[in-house]
């Protein structure tokens, strides 16, 4: 074999193991649920195998589905936009801290160590008419009686902020540490403030970075599962609630498998959009 | 003949020139992948014997399990005990229906409707009622009522019954009040904000039945009853997932009403929290077993069943978990602290007591349970 075929197939033998992993986890599982989308579910609980495109039917055409969907892209866009506004000053300040950089992104991980499910039942101690925001409302004598802060759509957007900000502040921080502070200082050497630097030099070249902890911030909340269950109230569904009550409840899984390959599909057109104008690259180094 | 001496003879037939050496490579290679392949699953059918799976509703009535029942019968067999949780008997059997058969064992399944379910797809068990002496001690009626389904056999044990009646906040909703309005407090305008409820589709339709004045067991207005059940979302802080959270949002005061299940209302008042406790008219009774799955070890699983039902351990275990066994009174001395207990019948007879009817509420579960669900998110 030459020298060349082998380098040709070096790429691949290291790879094998990812492929194979992700072949039998990923694709193999992925094939499962769209053939069990085709199938039926009987009034017992039993499927019916076979090619039916009712669970299609139902998922594509019943505004019920279609409702939900919005608002569960509706309440990842607001998501990420807070996420946004609120973590770019933070990872802005983390890229530009000479000092402390080390610390600061410690700091950032610290949430990583704490379950999210425990993360997001916190709230209800914060929150809640006895926790500890309304006891101290209550203590300073700025109110009466406890406010009803919990199990709505805010505490769910809250609970996602809570959950996704590192997301958002790592990828950023990523960008704008990458940026030449050279660059910087010869706008603001040629009579630039430092309003109009960051607005023409730091914000432009940090867009990738933005663009890519939205992306994760986007497609993570349009995901979720267990904030909506813990932090929402009747009516704050969504579509992974959805498949969960489709599977789960129903014990629907044929419906449940549609539902939550339409799920799929649309944040995957949503990642094939990103990757079409801004290339996979820079959501690989954020998360890296 | 064992693997070695296999192998002896391959050798041998190798050494010989029987066999070249491509052939005796290749079989050596197969016994390999097939010893290996065979192993784990050699291992696991070999460690099912040794121990036992056991699934639950958590919280303090997992916690009275481990302590009164899996401790002292894993000390007594050596057989372990491996206990897990659930939400509900929805949730449950999925989780089984993605299984092995044999991976799940035992479940405290709530309901005869759930037995029913359960036995139509298949998962039901034979027991040897031989091998569970303890039985004896079971009120009759809470035994009888299965053998229909299964064709006279039992896959089950009864084991505690309960009810899911009105819990409220003595310190907002007095006695008087919840005896004039009953279910349909959960309606009422006044409270908004600080009513909740289970987010099972039967309890909310059997109460919106009591709230429309029909029998829960044969409505025959659905109309007026998801209206209802429209009207309680809309004045409602939450749908409650599991007891846990039952007992947090009442202690908590996010609520001062909502329906809850006996024995986690009783813990919170042992608490000391000043919660009342109230079965309307026609409140949901329930009695709860333990349904040993098909494909389980039987032998081990009677076994424990029988441990369970011991009345030591059985008095001891209801006490943990607030919920009255299905021991016979009339037969078994149950101290003092059962007697006290919400929906206890010192009779035995359970007459006091509406139960859920299998077929209605089986025969409409798939229609029901997805309606519900439109109508928890707003439609």
């Amino acid at each position: 074999m030459g020298v060349e075929a082998r380098e040709a197939r070096q790429p691949w033998i290291l790879l094998s193991p990812a492929l194979v992993a992700i072949t039998l986890l990923l694709f193999v599982p992925l094939g499962f649920i769209l053939v069990y989308s085709f199938w039926l579910r009987t009034a017992t609980g039993a499927d019916v195998a076979g090619f039916h495109l009712d669970n299609w039917a139902e998922a594509l055409t019943d505004r019920f589905y279609r409702d939900i969907l919005l608002n569960t892209l509706k309440i990842a866009a607001i998501t990420t936009v807070v996420c946004a506004v609120a973590g770019y000053p933070a990872a802005y300040f983390i890229a530009r801290s000479n000092r402390n950089k080390g610390f600061l992104l410690l700091l950032l991980m610290l949430p990583f160590w704490v379950s999210y499910i425990i993360r997001t039942m916190s709230w209800i101690n914060i929150l809640g008419v006895s926790g500890a925001l309304n006891s101290l409302l209550l203590w300073m004598g700025l109110i009466d009686e406890p406010l009803a802060m919990l199990y709505n759509e805010a505490t769910v957007i809250l609970g996602l902020v809570h959950f996704l900000m590192p997301f958002m502040i790592l990828n950023v921080f990523v960008s704008v540490d990458g940026i030449d502070q050279n660059l910087e200082s010869a706008a603001n050497s040629l009579g630039a403030t430092r309003v109009q630097t960051f607005i023409s030099v730091t914000l432009p070249l940090s867009l990738p970075g933005l663009a890519a902890g939205g992306l994760l911030c986007f497609v993570l909340a349009a995901g979720t599962y267990i904030t909506p269950l813990v932090l929402g109230g009747p009516r704050d569904a969504m579509f992974a609630n959805l498949v969960f009550e489709a599977i789960i409840t129903q014990l629907n899984w044929p419906l449940g498998s549609a539902l939550s390959l339409m799920l799929l599909a649309v944040l995957g057109a949503l990642v094939l959009v990103y990757n079409h104008f801004l290339g996979m690259a820079q959501l690989m180094k954020g998360m890296g | 003949m064992d693997s070695t001496k296999r192998y002896e003879r391959l050798r041998e037939r190798y050494l010989n020139g029987d066999l070249d050496r491509r052939v005796f490579l290749g079989l050596i290679g197969a016994a390999g992948l097939a010893y290996g392949v065979r192993t784990p699953f050699v291992r696991e059918a070999r460690a099912a014997a040794s121990e036992v799976r056991f699934d639950g509703w958590g919280g303090v009535v997992s916690e009275a399990f481990r302590e009164y029942a899996f401790d002292p019968y894993t000390e007594k067999t050596g057989v372990k005990v491996v206990d897990g949780t659930f939400g509900g008997g929805d949730e449950y059997l999925s989780r089984v229906k993605a299984s092995q058969p044999g991976g799940y064992n035992i479940a405290h399944l709530s309901g005869v409707f759930d037995y029913a379910r359960y036995a139509g797809l298949g998962l039901a068990s034979e027991l040897n009622e031989d091998n569970i002496p303890n039985l004896k001690y079971v009120i009759p009626k809470l035994v009888d009522v299965f053998r229909p389904i299964t064709g006279g056999k039992i896959s089950c044990v009864p084991y505690d019954y309960g009810t899911t009646g009105l819990a409220f906040n003595r310190k907002h909703i007095s006695e008087d009040e919840m005896k004039e309005k009953g279910a349909k407090i959960l309606l009422d305008e006044t409270y908004k904000g600080k009513i909740a409820g289970w987010s099972d589709w039967r309890t909310r339709i059997w109460y919106a039945s009591l709230q429309t004045g029909q029998d829960p067991n044969n409505a025959t207005d659905m109309d007026a009853i998801w209206e209802a059940i429209r009207t309680h979302r809309d004045l409602s802080l939450k749908y409650w997932t599991s007891g846990a959270e039952l007992m947090s949002l009442l202690a908590e005061e996010e609520i001062y009403v909502t329906e809850g299940w006996s024995g986690r209302i009783y813990a919170l008042q042992e608490q000391g929290h000043d919660i009342g406790y109230m079965d309307p008219p026609n409140g949901f009774g329930w009695q709860e077993c333990l349904f040993v799955l098909k494909g389980s070890p039987m032998p081990e699983c009677e076994e424990l069943l029988n441990f369970m039902l011991a009345p030591e351990t059985s008095i001891a275990v209801a006490e943990g978990q607030n919920y009255p066994p299905a021991l016979d009174p009339q037969k078994v001395d149950l101290g003092k602290k059962i007697p006290t207990l919400p929906a206890f019948d010192p009779t035995g007879t359970l007459a006091g007591l509406t139960f859920a009817d299998p077929e209605y509420w089986n025969g409409h579960e798939a229609e029901w349970s997805k309606e519900f669900g439109r109508i928890q998110k707003g439609y």
